[in-house]
């Protein structure tokens, strides 16, 4: 039986307003929602259980306010839905060493997640874990495929190309052409009854600390003009003043 | 002080000039870096010889460089690079290579570097919406995004050594797809102009294609465009759950400036806005906005543009 493992992360919906107030920024009056690629990451993952067998296990990392995001994940179909409890910020370093050891503690022999989270914007999670484990990894993939071992399609050289891929494996996954799956009643009522189970993991200590938070620098006001005609205006100035053409 | 290593960003088989925009950053961080070129043929690594702020180049040679395989082009690096603070550039793969490098080392990745100061990084977090610093003490794999830091003059004269070294892939190329066009993607153009809602229908895009091709311009579109018309593909879309671009300049046509729009663009250096309404929230971030319909504005840009590179 295949243990499909997929991380999903909580972050704030990619609609909020960002405020940030004295040096950090104030998410407390933010909705917070499943990380947008972690959702093609969840469909993926369900893909493979039902082309080949086997458990999907949703695994976050984070307090007890991120079950919701575990929540959602059981109401469109995962099997198990698993936290590991860390209230704290942590660098890569040991966000990634906590999820390695849990996914090897679990047995998981495939992991997915999505190709960044929109918090970060990183996209280390997946290829860190990847390499920790000692496992293969591809990234940005489109489309997944498990027919005669995994082979995904992924950005090669300024194409596409289609690979593939040694097992175990971590696949983090972009927007490709598959439709996500939406909840049904009877996953929401699951979700609802739905056990969390909760775990502990060691946590090193971060080596890259957050000094500050700040809104991005305010652009000068641009320079506006009506009318077509004014394109050759332009033209003119990305030469000679932004000097970009 | 710890050691700084640049490693090359190669595009098309030969090193890109963010190469020289990183050893610049690695000069902010307090040193001159080792530059080490993955490569299948050493004399690729040629064109690093003359970056200067460099204290050597290492050209790595390894079958593994011929196609990105994260697992092996980190191993293959891993084994030439000196312990110390690495840096790569923020392109998508290069972005995968660092975090597993970082792994690789026990070491922490910091993506998407846009100031440096000290022993302090800043990067946007939130897509743009909000800027983060942090502090790292100790050795750390960074990865900067393009056209932030000046290029290093080519006026140096590093020593070129060359290393052979190896990597197990664990991935194998089965085939490369067609391009849906011999243009630039947007990931790896240095201009771009992109098309919504407003080009109105997908035949237009061949005004934006016209420009694109007198500038040497990637096309791309936003996500009402990708999802309203068949034609136009998502590997065209910048935004929130597209390609985040960061071009010298961004040529936005008939796109209102959406949130998630601007997640993908707003970082570029210069931003063009072509909008028939002068209220889209688009002009708040323009540097030169138009407010015309495209059908007015576009011919005139063509053909000025046109006049310029004749
Ligand atoms: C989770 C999530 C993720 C998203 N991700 C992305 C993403 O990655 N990228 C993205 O782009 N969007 C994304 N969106 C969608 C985004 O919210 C907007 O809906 C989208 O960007 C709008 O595209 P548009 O500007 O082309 O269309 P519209 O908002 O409809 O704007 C069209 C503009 O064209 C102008 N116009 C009309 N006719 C003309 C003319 N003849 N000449 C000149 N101007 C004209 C209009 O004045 C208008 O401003 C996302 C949304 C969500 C919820």
């Amino acid at each position: 039986m295949t243990k499909i493992v997929v991380l999903v992360k909580q972050v704030p919906d990619t609609n909020a307003k960002i405020v940030v107030s004295g040096d950090r920024v104030d998410l407390s009056a933010v909705k917070k929602v499943m990380s947008p690629y972690d959702e093609f990451a969840v469909e993926t993952a369900l893909r493979h259980r039902d082309a080949s067998g086997g458990e999907v296990i949703a695994l976050t990392l984070g307090g007890a306010g991120a079950d919701k995001v575990l929540k959602d994940a059981k109401a469109i179909g995962v099997d198990h839905i698993v936290r590991i409890d860390c209230e704290e910020e942590l660098d890569s370093n040991s966000l990634q060493s906590a999820l390695a050891s849990t996914l090897q503690e679990m047995g998981a022999e495939i992991v997915y997640c999505g190709k960044s989270a929109a918090d970060t914007g990183a996209g280390s999670t997946g290829p860190g874990v990847a390499e920790r484990l000692g496992w293969a990894s591809a990234s940005n993939v489109t489309s997944v495929g498990f027919d005669g071992g995994l082979t995904v399609v992924a950005p090669s050289d300024g194409g596409n190309a289609r690979m593939s891929v040694n097992t175990p494996a971590v696949i983090t996954c972009d927007k490709g052409d598959i439709k996500v799956r939406k909840p049904n009643v009877k996953g929401i009522m699951q979700a609802k009854k739905a056990q969390v189970e909760v775990k502990t993991a060691a946590i090193q200590p971060s080596s890259v600390t957050i000094v500050a938070h700040s809104m991005p620098p305010a652009k000068p006001a641009g320079k506006s003009y009506e009318g077509g005609a004014a394109a050759a205006e332009v033209a003119n100035l990305l030469r000679d003043e932004a000097n970009v053409i | 002080m710890t050691e700084l290593i640049v490693i090359a960003e190669i595009a098309k088989g030969t090193i890109h000039t963010t190469t020289s925009e990183l050893v610049t950053a690695a000069n902010a961080l307090g040193g001159s870096p080792i530059i080490i070129v993955p490569c299948t043929d050493a004399s690729v690594a040629d064109a690093a010889g003359t970056i200067a702020g460099a204290s050597k180049v290492i050209a790595a040679k390894s079958d593994a460089f011929a196609h990105y395989d994260a697992a092996a082009w980190a191993e293959a690096l891993d084994a030439v690079a000196p312990q110390g603070t690495i840096l790569t550039s923020a392109t998508p793969q290069s972005k995968d290579l660092a975090a597993r490098l970082a792994a690789r080392r026990n070491l922490s990745v910091v993506q998407d570097v846009v100031a440096i100061s000290q022993n302090q990084l800043t990067s946007p977090v939130y897509s743009g919406k909000a800027m983060q610093t942090v502090a790292i003490s100790g050795p750390a794999v960074v990865s900067v995004r393009a056209n932030v830091f000046d290029a290093a003059p080519s006026t140096g004269s590093n020593e070129i050594s060359v290393v052979d070294t190896t990597g197990n892939m664990a991935t194998a190329v089965q085939e490369f797809m067609a391009r849906a066009s011999q243009r630039l993607d947007v990931a790896e153009a240095n201009i771009i102009i992109s098309g919504g809602r407003g080009m109105g229908s997908p035949d237009n895009f061949v005004h934006l294609e016209a420009i694109a091709d007198t500038l040497g311009a990637a096309v791309g579109a936003s996500r009402a465009a990708v999802d309203t018309w068949e034609a136009i593909p998502h590997s065209m879309q910048v935004g929130q759950t597209g390609k985040t671009v960061n071009p010298n300049l961004y040529i936005a046509v008939g796109i209102s400036g959406a949130i998630q729009h601007l997640a993908g663009m707003r970082s570029s250096k210069y931003i063009v806005a072509i909008n028939k309404d002068a209220d889209a929230p688009i002009f708040q971030h323009a540097d030169y906005g138009i407010v015309a319909t495209w059908e007015e504005a576009l011919p005139v840009l063509q053909s000025t543009l046109a006049g310029m590179m004749a």
